[in-house]
This record gives C-alpha cells, sequence and structure tokens, in this order.
C-alpha cells in the first residue's frame, strides 16, 4: 500500500524519541541513581556512620533478632540491621549495588564481545562455520549451566578471585543469545543492496565488516546490551541466593536474599530492602531498553502505544 | 456530457488531509476536489508526494491516525467525512472496492485465496453456506483466470503476480461495488500482465457500470484507460480534463512538463562503431539451486557502447548483469571482462579474492533502488569514497577534490557530501550512486534497472545524465531494463531475454521497430502509450492479433 508517509527525514531524532518516553526516562534515571549510590557506596555509609562488615551484637537479641521497629530501623540503622550479625543492612545494601554492577556490567561485556565476534562471522561466512557454530549454540542452550556452575564452584582453585569466575561463567554462557540475533541481522543485510554493491566495488571482508555490517547493527547491540544486563544483575544473585556466588563477607543482593528468606516470618524488613533494589534496577534497566529499541528501530519509532 | 446533469457518485471538494508528525505538521493534499460520475474511469495523477494515495485512502478512511482530514467527501450523496465506523466498514468492500498495487503483500499469505475470498463475502453477508463456494468460482472465471477451482485452492505464493492482481479484483468486486478504487494496480506487474489487467478493469466499467478511481503515476496507463484525469502536484490539483484533451492540449505547464518526461518508442539512438571488447558472455548458464536463471545466452558488450537488456521479471536479464559484476556464480559456459575469466574467479571466490578485487575496480555497479544501495549509516562522501579508499592510495585531500569532481559530474552541489542518504531525494541518491559507480573510472558499467524506482521526471533527468556521462567517459555499458522506451533511450544495442534464453539481439532500431520475435513483438505491443488515439488503436490491433 502507497499512502505517502512523511519521509523518515521528518521523524524525530532518537534521542528526542527517548526523552519523550516517560517510562524510558524513568528507567534511565533509576539507573544513574544506583549508578551513583554504588560509585558512592563508602561514602554513604560512612554518612551514617557504618560499614557492611562491623558486627553490633548490641543491635540484635538473644535469639539473634534484630532489636527495635521494623528490623531495627533507627536513626542509627536507616535500613536496620542484619539478623544475627546485627550488620548495618543500609551499608549491606549500597555496597550490594557494586558488586550486582561490577558483574552485570563485566559479563555482559564479555558475552557481547563474544556474542558480536561469533554472530558476526558465523552469519558472514556461512558455510560449514556457519552450521559448526550454529549447532554449538543451540547445545549452548540446552545446557544446565545452573547446575555447571555449582560444580565448578566446588573445585575451582581457591586462589581465583570467586568475581571473576562468576564473571566469567556467566558472560560465556550469555553469549549464545545475542549471537544468534546478530547472526540473522548479519544474514538480512547481506541481501541488502547497499552490501551487494559494496561487494561489487571490490570490498574486502574486514572492510565489508567494519564499514557496512558494524554500523548497521549498533543500535541492536546497543539495545541487546541494555537488556542484557538485568539478566546477568539476575544470574549473579541467583548464584548467591543458592550460596555459590561471591562469598560472604563482600555484600551482595542476591546472597542477602537468601539469607532473608529464613527470617521472612520474624523480620520481613530484611527481605524487602535487597529485594526491593534488586526490583527496581533490573526494572528499570528493562524499562529502558525498551524505550531505546523503540527509539533505535525505525520500524517501531513513531507508532502510538 | 450528459453526465454533468445527474449527481455524481463521488463528489469531492475542498478536501484537506494533513499529518501530524511532532514537528509540526506535514500537509499532504489541499483544496482538492473532482467528481467521478458512473461508468467512468477518474486517473488521479502525480509523482511521488503529490498526495494521490493519500487522497484515495482518505475515501475510505485509511489513513494513519496522525492523518486530519477535512473537506466534503460525498459518495451517493452522503458526506464520508466524520461518519461513523460502522457506516465506513459497510462501505469498505461492499459499496466501494479497492485494487491495491502489490498483490503479494496485500494478500494473506498463510490462507488459500478461495478462503480470503470467501471471507470478503461472509463479511457483507451476501450469500449464505455452499453458494459462497459457487460465488467464489464465479467471482474467479468474471476476472478471466482460467482453472477457478484450481487458484482457489492455491496460496499467494503458488501465483504470479498478474494472476494475484485477477483474484484480488474478483475479491474487490465481491461485494459488488459500485465504485473501484485501484491503486497503481499493474505498477508491480510486467507490461504483457499489466495489458491484461488494464483490459479487464475496461471490461467492468463496460459491462457494470462500475466507476473506477485509478491511482497512477504512468501516464502510459492512464492513456489506455482514464476517461477523465486528475493532475496532482504537492497535494494540489493542477489541471483536471478528460483524457483526450488533456494529452492533446495539456494546459498547465507541470502536466506539459510530465507528459514531456514521459519515455517514448520513436527515435533510437545509431550504433557506433563496436570497439573492442570489454565483456562478454557465451553460452552463460547460471543455476540456483536447480532452478535454470539464465540457459545459454551469448552477449558482448564493446568498449563505448551501451547494450540494452530487456525482459519481464524472471527473465534472467538481472542475473546476466550479477555475472559481469562477479556477484553470481557460473555454472557453465564462459563469462569475461576486460579479458579476466569469471567463471574461474567466481567458482572460488576466497582463492581468487585479489583477482576479483582487481576486476572489480575495472567495473561500475548502479543498482535499481538508490534508497537501499547506499549505506544509510555513511555520508554520500563516504560512499563515494569508498572504492577510492579500496583501489588507489590517495591521501585525504585528493580525495576529497576527486567526490567533488565526481558530485560535479552528476550535477550536484558539492556541499552535499556530508549529508546521508534520508536527507536527499530519490533522483539525487541515485546520482550518487552512479558517482560512486564512475569513481575509478571503469571500463564498464552495469546498470541494473537505474530508473524503475524513480518518478518520471526523475527518471527523464537521470537518463540524460547517463547518455551524456557516456559520452564523456567513454564507458561500455550493460543497461538492464524492463521498459522498452526506457532503453530506447540509452541503447546503442538492445538484447530481449524471455525465460532465461535470449530471443533476439540487434541495434536499437532493428529490435525495437523492425522486431522479428513473436515475443518481441508481444512485449512491444504491449506497452501502454501516452496518447489516447493511439493507444486505442494499438489495443485493437493487439486484440484482435490474439486468434
Amino acid at each position: 500500500m502507497v499512502v505517502d508517509i512523511p519521509p523518515p527525514e521528518l521523524a524525530r531524532h532518537p534521542l528526542r524519541q527517548l526523552a519523550s518516553d516517560r517510562w524510558a526516562v524513568a528507567g534511565g534515571a533509576t539507573i544513574v541513581v544506583f549508578l551513583l549510590i554504588a560509585l558512592a557506596a563508602p561514602l554513604l555509609s560512612g554518612l551514617e556512620g557504618h560499614d557492611p562488615y562491623t558486627y553490633d551484637l548490641d543491635a540484635v537479641s538473644d535469639t539473634g533478632a534484630p532489636l527495635g521497629f521494623g528490623g531495627g530501623i533507627s536513626v542509627e540503622h536507616w535500613f536496620g540491621v542484619e539478623p544475627m550479625t546485627g550488620r548495618d543492612l543500609f551499608a549491606i545494601v549500597v555496597h550490594g549495588a557494586r558488586t550486582s554492577f561490577l558483574v552485570g556490567f563485566a559479563a555482559t561485556a564479555l558475552a557481547v564481545l563474544i556474542g558480536v565476534a561469533v554472530g558476526l562471522t558465523a552469519g558472514y561466512l556461512g558455510g560449514w562455520y556457519d552450521r559448526l557454530v550454529s549447532r554449538f549454540i543451540d547445545v549452548l542452550f540446552g545446557f544446565p549451566w545452573l547446575v555447571f556452575v555449582i560444580a565448578l564452584g566446588a573445585i575451582a582453585p581457591a586462589d581465583l578471585p570467586k568475581q571473576l569466575l562468576i564473571i566469567l561463567v556467566i558472560g560465556l554462557f550469555g553469549w549464545p543469545g545475542i549471537a544468534r540475533v546478530v547472526r540473522g541481522q548479519t544474514l538480512a543485510l547481506k541481501q541488502r543492496t547497499f552490501v551487494v554493491a559494496a561487494t561489487a566495488l571490490g570490498a574486502g571482508p574486514g572492510h565489508l565488516l567494519r564499514h557496512q555490517y558494524l554500523p548497521n547493527l549498533t543500535s541492536t547491540i546497543i539495545v541487546y546490551s541494555t537488556m542484557t544486563i538485568p539478566g546477568m544483575i539476575g544470574a549473579e544473585a541467583a548464584l548467591s541466593f543458592l550460596g555459590v556466588g561471591v562469598p560472604p563477607p563482600t555484600p551482595a543482593w542476591g546472597r542477602t536474599i537468601g539469607d532473608a528468606v529464613g527470617w521472612v516470618q520474624t523480620d520481613p524488613m530484611f527481605l524487602v530492602f535487597p529485594g526491593t533494589a534488586l526490583f527496581l534496577i533490573t526494572l528499570a534497566f528493562n524499562l529502558f531498553g525498551d524505550g531505546l529499541r523503540d527509539a533505535l528501530d525505525p520500524r517501531t519509532r513513531g507508532l502510538k502505544r | 456530457m450528459t453526465e454533468t446533469t445527474v449527481s455524481p457518485l463521488l463528489a469531492v471538494a475542498d478536501l484537506a488531509i494533513s499529518f501530524d508528525t511532532g514537528d509540526g505538521g506535514h500537509q499532504a493534499a489541499r483544496g482538492v476536489a473532482f467528481q467521478l460520475h458512473r461508468g467512468r474511469v477518474l486517473a488521479l495523477v502525480g509523482e511521488s508526494g503529490s498526495g494521490k494515495s493519500v487522497t484515495a485512502m482518505s475515501i475510505l478512511g485509511l489513513l494513519p491516525g496522525n492523518a486530519r482530514v477535512a473537506g466534503s467527501l460525498l459518495f451517493e450523496d452522503e458526506e464520508l467525512i466524520g461518519c461513523g465506523p460502522e457506516k465506513l466498514r459497510a462501505l469498505r468492500g461492499g459499496r466501494i472496492g479497492t485494487v491495491f498495487q502489490e498483490p503479494m503483500a496485500a494478500f494473506n499469505p498463510v490462507l488459500t485465496l478461495g478462503d480470503q475470498i470467501a471471507e470478503a463475502i461472509h463479511t457483507h453477508k451476501i450469500f449464505e453456506g455452499t453458494s459462497v463456494k459457487l460465488r467464489v468460482r464465479q467471482l474467479l472465471t468474471t476476472v478471466g483466470l482460467d482453472d477457478p477451482d484450481r487458484v482457489a485452492r492455491s496460496y499467494p505464493h503458488q501465483l504470479s503476480g498478474g494472476q494475484l492482481q485477477r483474484a484480488m479484483i474478483a475479491m474487490a468486486i465481491s461485494g459488488d461495488p459500485v465504485l473501484l478504487i485501484a491503486d497503481e494496480p499493474t505498477t508491480a506487474l510486467d507490461v504483457t500482465a499489466q495489458a491484461g489487467i488494464l483490459d479487464l478493469l475496461r471490461e467492468l466499467r463496460d459491462d457494470r457500470g462500475m466507476a473506477i478511481l485509478l491511482i497512477t503515476h504512468d501516464m502510459g496507463v492512464v492513456a489506455d484507460l482514464a476517461d477523465d484525469v486528475v493532475v496532482l502536484d504537492r497535494g494540489r490539483v493542477v489541471e483536471t480534463a478528460p483524457a483526450g484533451r488533456l494529452f492533446t492540449e495539456p494546459a498547465h505547464a507541470y502536466t506539459k512538463a510530465l507528459l514531456e518526461a514521459v519515455p517514448r518508442l520513436g527515435d533510437p539512438r545509431p550504433a557506433p562503431e563496436p570497439g573492442p571488447e570489454v565483456a562478454a558472455v557465451g553460452d552463460l548458464v547460471v543455476e540456483y539451486g536447480r532452478f535454470r536463471a539464465v540457459d545459454g545466452v551469448t552477449l558482448r558488450v564493446g568498449a563505448g557502447e551501451v547494450v540494452g537488456l530487456v525482459g519481464e521479471s524472471g527473465s534472467g536479464k538481472s542475473t546476466v548483469g550479477r555475472v559481469l559484476a562477479g556477484l553470481v556464480p557460473v555454472t557453465a559456459g564462459t563469462a569475461t571482462v576486460g579479458g579476466a575469466d569469471l567463471t574461474r574467479l567466481t567458482r572460488h571466490p576466497w582463492r581468487h579474492a585479489r583477482a576479483l578485487r582487481r576486476l572489480r575496480a575495472g567495473i561500475g555497479v548502479v543498482f535499481q533502488d538508490p534508497a537501499s544501495s547506499l549505506n544509510p549509516r555513511r555520508t554520500v562522501g563516504d560512499s563515494i569514497t569508498e572504492p577510492l579508499v579500496l583501489h588507489r592510495d590517495l591521501d585525504a585531500a585528493a580525495r576529497r577534490a576527486r567526490v567533488e569532481e565526481l558530485l560535479d559530474a552528476v550535477r550536484l552541489p558539492a556541499g552535499l557530501r556530508t549529508r546521508y542518504p534520508h536527507e536527499m531525494s530519490g533522483g539525487q541518491r541515485q546520482r550518487v550512486a552512479i558517482a560512486r559507480a564512475l569513481a575509478l573510472n571503469p571500463a564498464l558499467l552495469i546498470a541494473d534497472e537505474p530508473t524503475s524506482a524513480l518518478d518520471v521526471s526523475v527518471q527523464a533527468r537521470i537518463l540524460d545524465l547517463l547518455r551524456s556521462l557516456q559520452r564523456d567517459f567513454g564507458f561500455g555499458c550493460l543497461f538492464v531494463s524492463h521498459d522498452l522506451a526506457v532503453v530506447e533511450q540509452v541503447a546503442h544495442r538492445v538484447a530481449v531475454m524471455h525465460r532465461g534464453t535470449l530471443v533476439e539481439e540487434g541495434t536499437s532500431g532493428e529490435v525495437l521497430h523492425r522486431a522479428q520475435h513473436p515475443y518481441t513483438r508481444k512485449l512491444l505491443a504491449a506497452v501502454p502509450v501516452a496518447d489516447p488515439v493511439r493507444q486505442a488503436a494499438r489495443r485493437v490491433a493487439r486484440t484482435a492479433g490474439v486468434p
């Protein structure tokens, strides 16, 4: 159908489009706030006068339950204290943000790097290499990685930092999704006339990949990365929840949530604070990623929702 | 003119359509007015952006949500603007039938045609039960499809474009409409299929007294079918006239320009003395899987000559062009460019990557759709520089000078260098694509339908440009096109392809004016001419020729 819809140059700039999406702006703002919190974690907990490591047995009763209202919320302890140990929950939550971001960003970077490299080459080269890679991706998708990681945690050398191990593991299991998307996009680009035109001009593989394919994949990669980060943060939390993630005493939301499950009857606030933090940050990344996709993808741009 | 005394079927007055786009509005049409009577064909003519399709879609209330429509649309003395969606839905497919441009895209690919036409009948509750099947059959017969039962059982991908367009017309007339809106009904079709569809539309008008609102950019189609013509330019009506008068005495300057831009057969370029060979194929065979796209074609392009390669879709003409560009491997036969053997090189593209790349420095390629042949994320300057970066060792200043020289050669201001493709018009983009193809002074230029995505006035200017560039640069050129009149304007020699084989070859004068092969004659006869009187005579001759 040929309705003369105004040409694309009248469409708004992606950034302006993003700015007009209220949910995306809210998500972006939440991410920025959490990032600042993570960066300024020692400062913030210092302001409160605590660190996430020092025990305060005076804040808990003989049974280990925090003393006072809402798990020990007071001017002294803004989010209350951890049962049994009396460590400051506010300090744990703000420091936990550091762990989540570190693992989330690093694992995503690793996954995106591998995924783009594999997907791009598989789509571009095709043939037996593509078939091999595609089957390998299928295998990885079906692989019981959680079991594998738990087993790996048991046999990993003790002097290998646990955070690095987690980043490597969830990064190395996280790339198949993006590889598949990039491979599909590359296959589609291969048919586009401007790529054929560049080939007809005598462009070699390096030139094609750098100048023709990658610039047209950037928005996909950016959007996919944004959507991958919350998954990685969630994966780290899940591992820590199961006790095979970041080891104590390093603060991690997942482990705190895991501990809090046992206390949910007597001290629900112990679960609420780290849980809310985890929920907010994953929701924020997803909202922001969704808005970003709408802004960058010309097909959804301008659609009224 | 007795019709003017009865009230018109459709009366459009002072119609204005605008789109809210966020940064202010975009006025697509204003002050549009015309009247359409029963049993007449009114053509809305204009180039892209003229507002012709928007005007037609506003009658059906099918514009996007951000459109604002004002004015008056009287259909059978009832106002359509502001009437409820219930009323519009009853009209669509009922009193008003619609035929769209892309038959392939307008049908649902997972349902059979019979089911889809039956659905249209059910929607308007015209027939019940078993009679629906009968009705579908009857409709498919009406639109001239032999073996209607097979067509009804078929899925869209199993039929040709012409058959699908007939099925679409069957669906459009299933509710016995009094008005048929045909939006570029033949643009996506080959000329021979187009001639059949135009005949069918004429029959519907004559036998059923249907009024047809025809939206088209093709003056040949207008001359063939229209009784009255409304010429639109940038959302305004510039001229309204009966078809006969419009072609003989166009009143408005825009109409005159539009008619002059239409390429017509008549004045072939004389063939020059054939120069040394720059490209040739001998007994060329190309197979895609088990499908034989090219079957034993022998063709030669000499230095400084333009060879037109003509054929309908699926004839294999584009494949020949792609073989010479080194983009498609040769199955059998020979293909040489500048003395290099493409058969050997393309069979192992990785092993011969260096030789292929050297070869490509001597070939320029211009593709059909300039919107997609330029990388949307790179500036025009970057795109033109690309071949220089790949094949020449120039510093930034020298490259820039060359880009400006090339932009000047294709008559574009040097300031466009920093623009992106989406910031330019279709014609400008195609000029950029031509500049890129000529960047290395190639001995061979392959142009694959370089003007078929463009408006006629733009097409005329691009053809002018190609002719003068060819004179100045002296390259040999393989010009692939489905449009015989376009080919005549640029080609010295013409080759005609049909189903993978070459049926006729010779100088433009020989092939286009003294055609020997029956297929070439059929092709020539099917091309509508932008002159109602001559077109009527040609139509009689064409239909009389059919036993």
